[in-house]
């Protein structure tokens, strides 16, 4: 487990946490209840915005002091000037919105980089369930059922990779975290979960 | 422990003296003035703690603790006291009554010097920015610099949107609720047909009817109409159903069911302790408001470094909620922070008086970082 002043954190919390420079502008887009950007600004002093839908939510974000919108990710995005932000987080929220084409444009624009954290559905485990079970697969990055999943796209590490570079976007930097760290070797088959640095 | 304030008293603040008064929007002049106000909790040493809390279209500076003798506690009771939201062990709580009204400053039913007799029409038009300016005369007077925070409700918001753009150096953070930039067409037609039922009341005699009693029946027929707008759909469902108050048709035209049985008695109370050329002078106030330009709410060129905290209700559908973020959108152009939250209630435009439980989350909490930010600066 990783720790920061003794505190527990996941292991792609960690992974933004490293990326992310002290003192950056971030938006945290499906901020939930604000846990890494309570992280970012106590430990990096950022200066932080979160989007998110969940009202509960909402309340957890404004008793750790965050600045926070009520809404969903598609409709807060278009009022940003651009480059606003150094950093617009996109960490496991990406495969929950509809319109990922707007969002990442968006995102694109109103932050000088966009990190993006999903799950990786070509994970191995995924692929033995569907191809020798037969079952749509449950991991621990895609724990869900597949009638109570809130995602509503499902992609593997080469899809993403794909879709990059038919829309012209860079990617400056990945991660591959697998069940026990950091992936270095056959992300697409072994990585859990993947985390994309972007720039326009 | 004691949770709320106790025995307050109105305090009352006379200013703008003749010759001079105080130049209005409209280009008139208004004097002297008496602002009502009351306070809650102490001005620190630094006199950096102090929240302005500014009421709706019929409120007053009466916003918590007892009046000697009165049995109801202030209208915001349940989010100031000590350890509530305004917590006043560490807030010095303001709370300003408005020009125009007739709780205790200078309104429509004052005394005009000149004459001897009430203002009536004579009465010059105010609004919200007036309203602010004689608000910002008693800040001076009460010697505070900066206000750590302005909230408010419905016009209260306006009343905060309108600190905003008029005096952004005098204030640390901004809460406005259930609050809009601009009144819209709606909103101004409600306003216009319960200033119509005043107007069309023959007791209302062109404004001069101090002698010989208000206009009741139109002034409370306004209350009623606005009644209905502060409620929701769901809200009247669960308060009234069709319930009956004897529990069968009488098949008469007198109030039966029990949602007219609240409205009439609404209406009723409302004319023994609200002046009909007020509501007039008021919503007149509400509907010439409007900020939705960025020149005038948040200008180019201006530093602000308020930070805002917006709340909406969800079925408030006087003030809906696209309002709320249309407020955000300019907020967010001009990169200022900003947290907005709709809060999912069913009490309509009344739920920021009502949902004071979400509304204590957010307000306490904001309020403590714009604190700490500001002791730790």
């Amino acid at each position: 487990m990783q720790k920061i002043n003794n505190e527990i954190i996941k292991p792609d919390h960690r992974v933004i946490f490293d990326i992310v420079e002290t003192g950056s502008g971030v938006l945290d887009l499906g901020c939930g209840g604000g846990e890494l950007l309570n992280l970012l600004v106590r430990e990096k002093k950022v200066k932080a915005q979160g989007i998110e839908l969940r009202e509960k939510a909402i309340y957890e974000c404004v008793e750790k002091g965050l600045s926070v919108f009520h809404g969903d990710i598609e409709g807060g995005l278009g009022e940003y000037p651009d480059d606003s932000f150094d950093y617009v987080i996109l960490n496991q929220s990406m495969q929950e919105t509809r319109k990922i084409e707007l969002v990442l444009r968006e995102s694109l624009r109103v932050g000088r980089k966009v990190i993006v954290g999903f799950p990786n559905f070509a994970y191995i485990r995924s692929r033995f369930s569907l191809f020798l079970k037969g079952r749509a697969p449950v991991t621990p990055s895609l724990p869900y059922k597949w009638y109570e999943s809130p995602n509503v796209h499902f992609l593997s590490i080469k899809d993403f990779k794909g879709y990059c570079k038919e829309k012209g976007i860079n990617i400056i930097k990945t991660y591959y975290l697998g069940s026990k760290g950091i992936i270095r070797c056959l992300p697409n088959l072994l990585a859990l979960n993947a985390i994309f640095v972007l720039c326009k | 422990m004691k949770n709320t304030v106790e025995i307050v008293e109105t305090k009352y603040f006379n200013f703008a003296g003749s010759p001079d008064g105080m130049m209005l929007e409209s280009g008139e002049k208004l004097g002297p003035i008496t602002i009502a106000y009351e306070t809650y909790g102490r001005l620190n040493e630094d006199r950096d703690n102090a929240v302005m809390v500014l009421h709706a279209l019929s409120g007053d500076a009466h916003a918590a603790g007892f009046h000697k003798g009165e049995k109801n506690p202030g209208w915001w009771n349940d989010m100031i006291g000590p350890g509530k939201a305004f917590d006043t062990e560490k807030y010095f709580i303001i709370c300003s009554n408005i020009i125009g009204g007739c709780m205790g400053s200078t309104g429509p039913s004052s005394l005009n010097e000149k004459t001897g007799r009430p203002y009536g029409l004579d009465f010059p038009h105010i609004t919200i920015s007036d309203m602010v300016n004689a608000q910002k005369y008693l800040l001076d007077y009460l010697g505070i610099k900066k206000l750590l925070s302005v909230a408010g409700g419905s016009m209260g918001g306006m009343q905060v949107l309108q600190w905003v753009s008029s005096y952004p150096e005098r204030i640390l953070s901004a809460i406005p609720m259930a609050t809009a930039l601009k009144h819209s067409p709606q909103q101004i037609a409600l306003n216009e047909v319960g200033r119509q039922a005043v107007m069309s009341d023959p007791d209302w005699r062109d404004g001069n009817y101090y002698g010989s009693g208000q206009p009741e029946r139109g002034l409370a027929l306004a209350r009623m109409i606005g009644h209905i707008t502060y409620m929701s759909d769901e809200s009247m469902e669960n308060k009234f159903s069709r319930k009956l108050k004897n529990g069968g048709y009488n098949f008469s035209f007198k109030p039966e069911f029990e949602v007219e049985g609240y409205l009439h008695h609404r209406g009723d109370s409302f004319v023994k302790r609200f002046d009909a050329n007020s509501y007039l002078y008021i919503t007149k106030a509400l509907d010439y408001f409007d900020l939705s330009s960025t020149d005038k709410f948040l200008p180019a060129g201006r530093k602000i470094d308020t930070r805002f905290l917006v709340i909406a209700f969800k079925s408030d559908w006087l003030y809906p909620s696209y309002q709320s973020r249309e407020i955000v959108r300019m907020l967010k152009a001009r990169r200022l922070d900003v947290t907005y939250c709709e809060i999912n209630s069913t009490y309509g435009h009344d739920a920021f008086l009502l949902e004071f439980a979400e509304e204590a989350r957010l307000v306490s909490h904001f309020l403590n970082r714009v604190y700490n930010n500001a002791k730790n600066k």
